[in-house]
């Protein structure tokens, strides 16, 4: 049997799939959210060197990694959008970017409280720190592109060069920190093995897993307002039973 | 009718851009005075300390040249845009990169140049060794035409929105964030008496990048304005 790959790329039928998928994603997000926070807070050791400061990397760095991947995606759909011109390609790109800013803003913001007890210092003048205000500031840009031109088709293909060219900071952002020998520690997690406590990164992966389920279940969600929103003058949407009351 | 080569076009455009320019020198001029005014600024809001200023000379000077070079960006399509001059040249069937690209090179020549030129008589106010001027204004002329460049994209995306200025900023300042961080470290690396010849290196590496690719991005991102 032949399956029709393409079904899902148009807007009238990913619709009704985005609305089906979303509780499957929302839940378990929920879920393990709940779970990792309680290995994290209450299960997993304290730190020899940080004390119980270092907790707050179960919500810092799974925060900081989507906030770096979900531009990278995000690049890819507008990239995918601009040169096969598929407008649900577009309508990703352009429903993951607040919550890529937000994730962004999550690392800064919670970096930040870590900072103050271990460095001494609310900010410092790190390359990693600066390159995740960078990407902040790269998110902001896309939205506010998007944001200002009225026609929504000029306003994706715009959005989209801009995400691409602003791709080339993301793999910056991660050599940043082997450039510039700087404050910031290096990743602890390692391919060849890592010195972390079996707790904690039971915490910090089932945080990053349902950070992931929420991004899908949160972008989901937008692109179906999307959709609605662009579509609204199409026979379909004018059908849908929650538009029809 | 003579062959038209891809040189003869970028020639062509830099003249008439050129020409362009001099018949309305107060825009140079502006911001030219702009970026004066932007340096002058700092030792009246930070105290007349000299160590004080000599350090953080690198730093003022690279920025008020970023802030001033976003200032004349606006000006790079718009004028052309709203005559009509754009869409000709977009029918042209010579190559738009080259066109886009003689557009940068006349606008860096135009609003990048004459910073570079008046950066060593700012230097001096701010006390920087001569061996530092040095640096600074190769460090400069390698690192204001990535920002002519790089801006042009913005300039090109941001054609004919309303706030179009305001927005540029937000789109191109961020891009341009390496090339202040290596311009200003090479000067600061004469100052501790370290190589300068990375932070230069790395300079020359993003100018020929942006040469290579800016002009067809500035190209696609005008026929994604203009269609």
């Amino acid at each position: 049997m032949a399956i029709n790959w393409f079904k899902y790329s148009a807007p009238t039928t990913f619709y009704g799939l985005a609305g089906k998928l979303i509780p499957w994603f929302a839940i378990p997000a929920a879920v393990l959210f709940a779970v990792g926070l309680y290995i994290g807070f209450a299960v997993a050791p304290m730190d020899a060197q940080q004390g119980e400061f270092y907790r707050i990397i179960f919500i810092h760095v799974p925060s900081s990694i989507l906030s770096m991947f979900l531009y990278l995606i995000m690049a890819g759909y507008a990239a995918m959008g601009l040169i096969f011109n598929t407008r649900l390609s577009s309508m990703m790109a352009t429903a993951m970017a607040p919550t890529g800013a937000l994730f962004a803003f999550i690392a800064l913001w919670t970096g930040a409280l870590w900072g103050k007890p271990m460095w001494g210092a609310w900010w410092v003048w790190d390359a990693r720190l600066t390159s995740e205000l960078i990407l902040l500031f790269l998110y902001l840009g896309f939205i506010a592109l998007h944001a200002s031109i009225d026609d929504p088709r000029r306003a994706d293909r715009a959005a989209a060069l801009l995400a691409i060219v602003g791709s080339v900071n993301v793999p910056i952002i991660y050599f940043s920190v082997k450039w510039w020998n700087t404050l910031h520690q290096g990743s602890t997690i390692k391919f060849t093995g890592t010195t972390m406590h079996v707790a904690m990164q039971q915490a910090m992966f089932t945080v990053l897993v349902a950070c992931w389920l929420y991004a899908i279940a949160i972008t989901l969600t937008r692109v179906r307002s999307i959709i609605l929103e662009r579509e609204r003058h199409t026979k379909w949407i004018t059908e849908l039973p929650e538009v029809k009351q | 009718m003579k062959n038209f080569s891809m040189f003869d076009l970028l020639v062509l455009v830099i003249r008439r851009d050129l020409v362009l320019a001099m018949r309305r020198r107060a825009d140079v001029l502006t911001t030219l005075i702009f970026f004066v005014m932007v340096v002058s600024l700092f030792p009246l809001g930070v105290g007349p300390e000299m160590a004080m200023l000599r350090k953080m000379a690198p730093g003022v000077l690279w920025v008020a040249a970023l802030l001033s070079s976003m200032l004349s960006l606006g000006r790079l399509f718009s004028a052309d845009y709203l005559d009509g001059t754009l869409e000709q040249m977009m029918l042209a069937p010579q190559s738009l990169s080259m066109l886009v690209l003689g557009k940068m090179t006349a606008h860096w020549m135009v609003s990048g140049l004459p910073l570079v030129l008046m950066a060593p008589v700012l230097g001096l106010q701010f006390d920087m060794s001569v061996q530092a001027l040095g640096v600074l204004i190769v460090g400069l002329l390698l690192g204001t035409p990535i920002l002519s460049m790089v801006g042009a994209i913005g300039a090109a995306l941001t054609l004919g929105l309303r706030g179009g200025g305001v927005l540029l900023s937000l789109l191109v300042l961020p891009l341009c964030i390496p090339v202040l961080i290596f311009g200003t470290g090479a000067v600061e690396a004469v100052s501790t008496g370290l190589s300068v010849t990375s932070h230069l290196s790395l300079l020359g590496a993003l100018l020929v990048l942006a040469l290579a690719f800016t002009p067809w991005v500035t190209a696609q991102a005008l026929r994604i304005s203009m269609e």
